[in-house]
């Protein structure tokens, strides 16, 4: 290996965390480089949020060593850390106005009164509130609460920012805007970042890397684009957003029987009769133009259509594979199709980013 | 992996001084804590049981103090008549403060705050300030004596007076806890039996019942352990009917036999502890209907059930006033009842022929410590325990030792502190006979409710208060007060005020440990009327009435006052 010259921002290297009886983490390996934005995403109890308190020094890991910047920080209480945190609750002090909560760290470094006031001035302008200062936390909208917090949380220019469910108790349509404007922050000031949630959108929209977690364990490490179209197994394809699984038989390479069809599948790997299961998502499909010439061509009645704006799901129930399949396409290709309940479809199956998994795998 | 490729830098921590001294207060806080409690609660107690089982040498004789007990016969029939009593007095107590609770919550009858101010007073006394007044109604020169012949009564002493001047006393503490058990009422159960046609009777019985019924149990194991512990209205009214509390008080003051004393506070302790077992295994299950989401029930207009609540709340309220208001008249006539003439002699004279005219001075200075000191104490200790991290083994530890004073009567830690701080070993002896002493057991005496309230206080505030204080390297000790106690102020004055009134007004705890220098005001009402001056204990009755309502009155309107000044957040938070 070369010798890296940059430091990496956070290095977690065998971390283990036992409640007693319950394992909540197990031997988690991790490396985040400076400027870096990640999610960790996954169900409740997969022990993201353990994860995130363990780097705060709120949790003490029951082995395994947390390195900071180059520092082992793993025996270190919270306060001789370097993080900012912002919590789902905002843990705004009500009692203090806007400026005295973004300037409360900031008292306890004896900076100068006009230095302290410039600088919360700064960041209220950060976060697009310059003019809350003189309010209290009661007084203003949940999003603009936990906006405020990221203010305090970045008023000390921290290394590392910590947010754990920051949006999850806000609106959808605050949710979705908050999204952008943190990403936005972050990249402007290149402070790297950690941020745990169970909102797949959320993680994928959001990060340079997604971290998904399973019972106390990393299922897998990859840019948006990885884990969701090559997920590395069962659990991470079925979490990061809608798949059709199918079951089937491998009956020769890149040959499995699934119903009474035969798919034509650019994955190996698998011996003559070995149970396995196709994962595809809704948009693995050629809906439109000449399907003819096309292999894996699959035909059926649509059951039923969901629609999400934009997009439209159509469940459509094929005789030959045996099973319903669910086909995404755009409002306009609807139309444009004349799909509609009741009707047929034929569609052929796009196999660039199939992933078939075996059976034992797939629990 | 890269781990081993690239080697890291030698560890180094720099724990700061600050860090390190955070950290000591932490753990330092807990330790201390817990430690006051285990002094000042539980070796008190472990020696009161230790004594049970020696002799008057302190050699270890096994059960013999118990057999002794029970083979004299005087002290078992004391056992069956407190248990009598408690019980009449919970029949009584109960079925009345239910009816008051109803009216309130679950009528529209007018002035709901004036009825309910008027059914609380009594907290505001000592509990034997009702006794007083029967004297003065049904005693040997009651001017209503008459009135116990048609129940065939032939005296007020004893049973019959008890039970009455103990429905006063526990009245209003039954009615706090039934008012919060029906305000939390779900109205889409009710909607839902009215459009199915269900009568008024059914649902009553089927859901306003059901659902009062944790509040229902509760209220009776309070005003049955009260009734049980009580030592005040049985000295002043018992007459012959002897009880537990009487006994101990027997054994240990007037015959010094502190080993018997010992024996019956354990079986007083008894009956105290499975009541407050039952109570908090009814609390829990409470919390668990509270959790779910309801809409609360308001009332309807209904005018037959609407007047029969009303004529049932006046009757309550001036039956209250009477009683009360018999105690204040008392104190200012000559001589009850054939010289009606005022005087303030009882307040003046009366007090100083007695010798007890600085009681009442110690005993404001002693509510004023509890209410500063108790307070403090009391919300620090609950802010270490539940915000603090680290030394988890302690907190169990801790929250165990501040839920067993609401278990233990109050004649029985007093025994316990007898026994405990008399003993010419122990190197707190120098406690004994002091004002401190006093304030101490007093501040553990109503240390658990106290606390209950501090913690209910400090578990709505955000979790991650203090994460975020040590994320932005401010230590915790500077956001409790910048943050944890300006936030929690009205519940700080909250708990000042219960100790300031308790202090005012207990008795059971502090009669072993007074000496004639630290000589209480409500102690010495007991005092007076031993010694025939029923006009003087009247009138210290009426000062602590007087007193607790005017600091209650007080602190209330400042809180009002501080709310509105200090705490704008909050109101500006609500709109």
């Amino acid at each position: 290996m070369s010798p890296d010259p940059v430091v990496d921002a956070l290095k977690i290297e065998s971390v283990h965390k036992a409640f007693g009886s319950f394992v909540a983490l197990q031997s988690i390996d991790l490396t985040i480089t400076p400027g870096e934005m990640v999610c960790f995403v996954g169900p409740s109890g997969c022990g993201k949020t353990t994860l995130l308190r363990i780097i705060a020094g709120l949790e003490r890991q029951t082995s395994g060593r947390v390195v900071q910047n180059g520092r082992d920080v793993s025996d270190a209480p919270p306060a001789a850390r370097d993080y900012g945190i912002v919590f789902q609750s905002y843990a705004l002090f009500p009692n203090l106005t806007i400026a005295d909560n973004v300037a409360y760290g900031l008292v306890n470094r004896r900076r100068g009164r006009a230095e302290i006031v410039a600088r919360v001035k700064e960041l209220l302008t950060l976060v697009g509130l310059p003019d809350a200062g003189g309010k209290y936390p009661g007084q203003l909208s949940g999003g603009q609460q936990q906006r405020i917090a990221l203010a305090r949380a970045l008023a000390t220019s921290p290394s590392l920012l910590l947010l754990d469910e920051p949006l999850s108790a806000l609106d959808a349509k605050v949710r979705e805007r908050l999204r952008g404007e943190i990403r936005a922050l972050q990249r402007r000031l290149k402070v790297t970042t950690i941020m745990v949630t169970h909102d797949q959108e959320e993680a994928l929209s959001m990060s340079d890397r997604v971290v998904v977690m399973r019972h106390g364990a990393i299922e897998q490490i990859g840019s948006p684009q990885d884990v969701y179209e090559r997920p590395a197994t069962p659990f991470v394809a079925d979490f990061l957003g809608k798949v059709n699984v199918l079951k089937g038989v491998s009956s020769g390479p890149g040959r499995y029987r699934v119903g009474q069809t035969e798919l034509d599948l650019p994955v190996d790997g698998f011996a003559p009769g070995d149970a396995v299961r196709i994962y595809l998502r809704p948009e693995d499909r050629h809906i439109e133009g000449d399907l003819t010439q096309l292999p894996n061509r699959l035909s059926g009645r649509v059951d039923h259509i969901e629609y999400l704006g934009t997009v439209c799901l159509a469940e459509v129930m094929c005789e030959r594979l045996g099973c319903s399949m669910v086909v995404s396409m755009s409002l306009n290709q609807l139309h444009d199709l004349g799909i509609r309940e009741g009707g047929d479809l034929v569609f052929a199956l796009r196999t660039d980013r199939v992933r078939v998994f075996g059976e034992a795998l797939a629990t | 992996m890269t781990g081993m490729a690239t080697p890291l830098p030698a560890p180094r921590i720099r724990l700061s001084r600050r860090i390190l001294a955070e950290s000591l207060a932490m753990h330092g806080g807990l330790w201390l804590v817990c430690a006051g409690l285990f002094v000042f609660l539980s070796l008190p107690l472990a020696t009161l049981l230790i004594r049970s089982f020696e002799d008057k040498a302190g050699a270890f004789v096994g059960l013999a103090n118990f057999v002794q007990y029970v083979q004299t016969p005087a002290l078992a029939r004391s056992t069956l008549n407190t248990l009598t009593f408690a019980c009449l007095t919970t029949l009584i107590t109960l079925p009345l403060a239910f009816a008051f609770a109803y009216a309130i919550q679950r009528t529209r009858i007018p002035a709901k705050g004036l009825w309910r101010s008027i059914a609380l007073i009594p907290i505001l006394a000592p509990s034997l300030m009702a006794a007083l007044s029967f004297i003065y109604l049904f005693g040997n020169q009651g001017a209503l004596k008459f009135v116990l012949g048609w129940f065939g009564v032939a005296t007020i002493y004893g049973l019959p007076g008890m039970v009455l001047a103990m429905s006063f006393a526990a009245f209003p503490h039954a009615v706090m806890i039934l008012l919060a058990a029906m305000a939390l009422s779900d109205a889409r159960l009710y909607e839902a039996a009215e459009s199915m046609g269900t009568r008024a009777w059914r649902r009553f019985l089927t859901i306003t019942l059901p659902g009062a019924k944790y509040g229902l149990i509760s209220a009776a194991m309070v005003v049955f352990t009260m009734a049980v512990s009580e030592f005040g209205v049985p000295k002043v009214i018992g007459g012959n009917y002897p009880v537990l509390a009487i006994d101990i008080y027997k054994q240990v003051i007037g015959q010094q036999n502190f080993q018997m004393g010992a024996v019956v506070g354990l079986v007083l302790l008894l009956p105290a502890v499975i009541a407050f077992a039952v109570d908090q295994q009814v609390r829990r299950r409470q919390q668990a209907l509270m959790t779910a989401r309801s809409v609360p029930y308001v009332p309807r207009r209904s005018r037959g059930r609407d007047r029969v609540a009303l004529a049932f709340v006046i009757l309550v309220s001036a039956a209250m006033l009477t009683v009360m208001g018999m105690a204040v008249f008392g104190s200012f006539v000559k001589l009850w009842p054939y010289n009606l003439a005022l005087t303030l002699a009882h307040y003046t004279y009366g007090f100083e022929e007695a010798n007890v005219e600085h009681a009442y001075r110690n005993s404001l200075v002693m509510a004023a410590w509890c209410a500063a000191f108790g307070a403090a104490i009391t919300f620090a200790g609950a802010y270490w325990v539940e915000k603090t991290r680290g030394a988890e083994l302690l907190r169990p530890l801790i929250r165990l030792q501040a839920m067993l004073p609401m278990a233990v009567p109050g004649m029985v830690l007093g025994i316990g502190y007898i026994l405990f701080f008399n003993a010419p070993a122990n190197p707190l002896n120098f406690l004994y006979g002091t004002m401190a002493i006093l304030v101490v057991c007093t501040v553990v005496h109503f240390y658990s409710s106290s606390h209950l309230t501090a913690v209910t206080a400090l578990k709505q505030l955000d979790a991650e208060f203090e994460s975020v204080s040590a994320s932005l390297k401010v230590p915790f000790y500077k956001t409790f007060w910048r943050v944890t106690v300006p936030v929690c102020l009205p519940t700080i004055l909250d708990i000042s005020r219960y100790y300031f009134v308790n202090a005012m007004t207990t008795i059971s705890a502090v009669v072993f440990l007074y000496s004639p220098k630290t000589m209480l005001a409500a102690i010495s009402i007991l005092q007076l009327d031993e010694a025939g001056a029923i006009g003087s204990a009247a009138a210290m009755a009426t000062l602590i009435v007087a007193t607790s309502a005017v600091v209650t009155v007080v602190t209330l309107a400042a809180e009002s006052l501080l709310l509105a000044r200090t705490q704008k957040w909050r109101v500006q938070a609500r709109t």
